[in-house]
């Protein structure tokens, strides 16, 4: 028996019952809708992230103060002030895998121009950090060495902090005061969006690195820095430059043995890492929920095809007797149960697929519809029918055609 | 039924010549269903054999059955036995479908087979928009439709009134005239009367084996 026969036969015996065969149909529609639709979230989600912590550079690794000890209360990572710039200097020079190194100075305060005033994060940074980070300036120039060198009075805004004093006017030629310190504007970074933890990376006010030392930051070094940003040669060089970064700075303040380090290295790569685990956790654990539908889903399929195959034991029972054989009835309610959930599955590809982005559109969420996951719920949907099918079609194809043609 | 043993059919034996038209008569229980099914291939026997065309079909497997099924044996069923919500000429067509035939080649000889038992024109109807007397004539149609050696008819009359039971009669006497071997198992002495020879069971017997005068004579096959 040919294909083309089989299908309408089994097109025939849908359509013969259309409300039955949608509602069997509608646990598959769910099921596929849902996966489509999760997947597409989860997807979007960890696209996202992956590209905000690319947008940072995978081959860039953190160096940060550790903690301090003062009268029996200790700070937090980060609240020793350790790390100076003669460590940046000594990293640059000393560590081959290392490509570039920049430290770093963080405060916050008000800036005020004009009548306007805004409270923003401040950084001290010279144009080893820009070249990190990659960070261009959209009007303007950046910081260069002579800033720092020079610990001169200017500044770069972010587009967030631009936009809240100078509104749509351009700022650059402006003063602004810093912690009531007056700075000229040099210029406004590119916008540069969320950072993976949901800051506003663009609400942030840059200065060279030596004026920030020495204006705005209190602390006991004038040459201390807050955090280092070192750039690796390569990807692959990462681990290398991150020991060679270790055992230069244990060196360099003396740690041995058992004592504890004043300072901590962490990669991007490792937070990507798990950044991309935990969002794929999430999609596993979405796609079991849905996984479940769909089982429900194939178990009302077969549960309509075996009351099917009840009914329609005289029809099988007469075409046993002009010379169907074993397979041909088989195939023939397989035909139909693998419709059913092929036509499901594709109903619920295109819901799924709607779903999303209308989910996208209406709460901003980002959703990416990959083909991988279409066609994944597409065989998945097929393997439904052809498991949950067998049984029925077996107990179809397992008929004595005397027994069959006398059932009433 | 149980473990119990229950022979239908005892020490029968019996040849049908090629191009008989053979009634099977007797009472139910006597066993001329189980032979039916036997010489139709949908059932084996449990010992003895029944040979047809010289092949032993006890032998064969399931699949084999259903090939004779579908290229020697023809059925025709006191229930009508077609395929509800499916035109007529498909209902026709089915025996094909299954022997492989392409759908250029299946609907030309349906439809030759259509016009063979009169129902040129009602191709497209459904069995339910047809009367009794012409869903016979449709399953009579499908078990010509692949030129079987044989038909087999099991109360091909059971369910029909007299005057188009004598029309379905006046049909099989036809085929049996171009050479179509014809067993009818009925249990109406007025059907049985169109066949040339008849066989009566009881009990699982053969009590009696006759040959009646033909209007027409037998057509000698090898």
């Amino acid at each position: 028996m040919d294909f083309i026969q089989t299908l309408k036969i089994a097109l025939r015996a849908l359509r013969t019952n259309k409300m039955r065969s949608f509602l069997t149909m509608l646990g598959i529609i769910i099921g596929i809708a849902a996966v489509i639709a999760m997947m597409a979230v989860g997807t979007g989600a960890s696209y996202v992230i992956s590209q905000q912590i690319a947008s940072i550079g995978s081959n860039i690794i953190l160096v940060i103060p550790g903690s301090t000890t003062s009268g029996g209360l200790r700070t937090g990572s980060g609240g020793a002030q350790t790390l100076t710039s003669d460590d940046v200097k000594a990293i640059m020079a000393e560590c081959p895998s290392v490509a570039l190194a920049a430290g770093t100075v963080r405060s916050s305060g008000q800036v005020v121009y004009g009548n306007m005033n805004w409270s923003t994060v401040i950084m001290g940074g010279g144009p080893e950090l820009f070249e990190i980070r990659e960070w261009g300036v959209s009007s303007g120039r950046s910081i260069t060495q002579q800033d720092v060198d020079g610990a001169l009075k200017v500044c770069l805004l972010g587009q967030t902090v631009a936009d809240n004093l100078f509104g749509s006017a351009d700022p650059v030629g402006s003063i602004v005061r810093i912690k009531k310190i007056p700075f000229t504007v040099i210029g406004v970074l590119e916008s540069k969006g969320q950072s993976p933890q949901g800051t506003d990376q663009d609400d942030t006010i840059f200065v060279p690195l030596r004026t920030a030392q020495r204006n705005l930051v209190r602390s006991q070094h004038t040459n201390s820095v807050g955090a280092l940003i070192v750039k690796a040669k390569s990807e692959a060089l990462l681990g290398k430059a991150e020991e060679e970064i270790k055992g230069l700075l244990n060196q360099r303040h003396r740690i041995t043995g058992d004592k504890e380090p004043d300072f901590s290295t962490r990669n991007l790569s490792e937070i990507l890492a798990v950044a991309e685990q935990s969002s794929k956790a999430m999609s596993l654990l979405l796609g079991a929920v849905a996984s479940i539908s769909l089982i429900v889903g194939g178990i009302g399929i077969m549960n309509i095809m075996l009351v099917s195959v009840t009914e329609r034991t005289r029809e099988i029972g007469i075409r046993m007797a002009i010379g169907a054989k074993k397979n041909d009835i088989l195939l023939q309610f397989m035909t139909e149960a693998v419709l059913l959930t092929m036509l499901g599955g594709l109903i619920g590809i295109a819901l799924g697929t709607g779903g999303a982005t209308i989910v996208s559109s209406l709460l901003g969420w980002p959703t990416m519809i990959s083909i991988q996951s279409i066609t994944i719920a597409f065989f998945f949907s097929a393997a439904v029918g052809i498991f949950f099918g067998f049984y029925p079609a077996r107990k179809a194809a397992g008929l004595n055609p005397i027994d069959a043609l006398r059932y009433e | 039924m149980g473990d119990q043993k229950f022979e239908a059919l005892k020490g029968v034996s019996f040849d049908i010549a090629a191009g008989e038209f053979v009634a099977i008569m007797g009472a139910s229980g006597s066993g001329k269903s189980t032979s039916m099914n036997i010489l139709g291939c949908l059932d084996r026997p449990t010992s003895g054999c029944y040979l047809l065309d010289g092949v032993d079909v006890g032998e064969m497997t399931a699949d084999q059955l259903a090939d004779i099924r579908n290229k020697k044996l023809g059925f025709v069923f006191q229930g009508f036995n077609l395929l509800a919500r499916t035109p007529a000429i498909e209902n026709v067509e089915l025996p094909l479908v299954y022997a492989g035939l392409h759908s250029k080649e299946r609907r030309q000889r349906a439809l030759i087979a259509m016009e063979q038992v009169g129902l040129a024109g009602k191709e497209n109807n459904h069995p339910s928009q047809l009367s009794g007397g012409q869903q016979q004539r449709v399953a009579i149609a499908r078990a010509l439709v692949n030129n079987p050696a044989v038909i087999l008819a099991d109360e091909p009359t059971g369910n029909l009134d007299s005057s188009t039971s004598e029309e379905i009669m006046g049909l099989f006497t036809d085929l049996n005239r171009q050479g179509i071997t014809i067993i009818m198992v009925t249990h109406e002495s007025d059907v049985a009367a169109y066949a040339g020879r008849r066989i009566t069971f009881r009990d699982g017997r053969i009590i009696s084996d006759s040959q009646a005068a033909l209007a027409y004579p037998v057509r000698e096959t090898a």
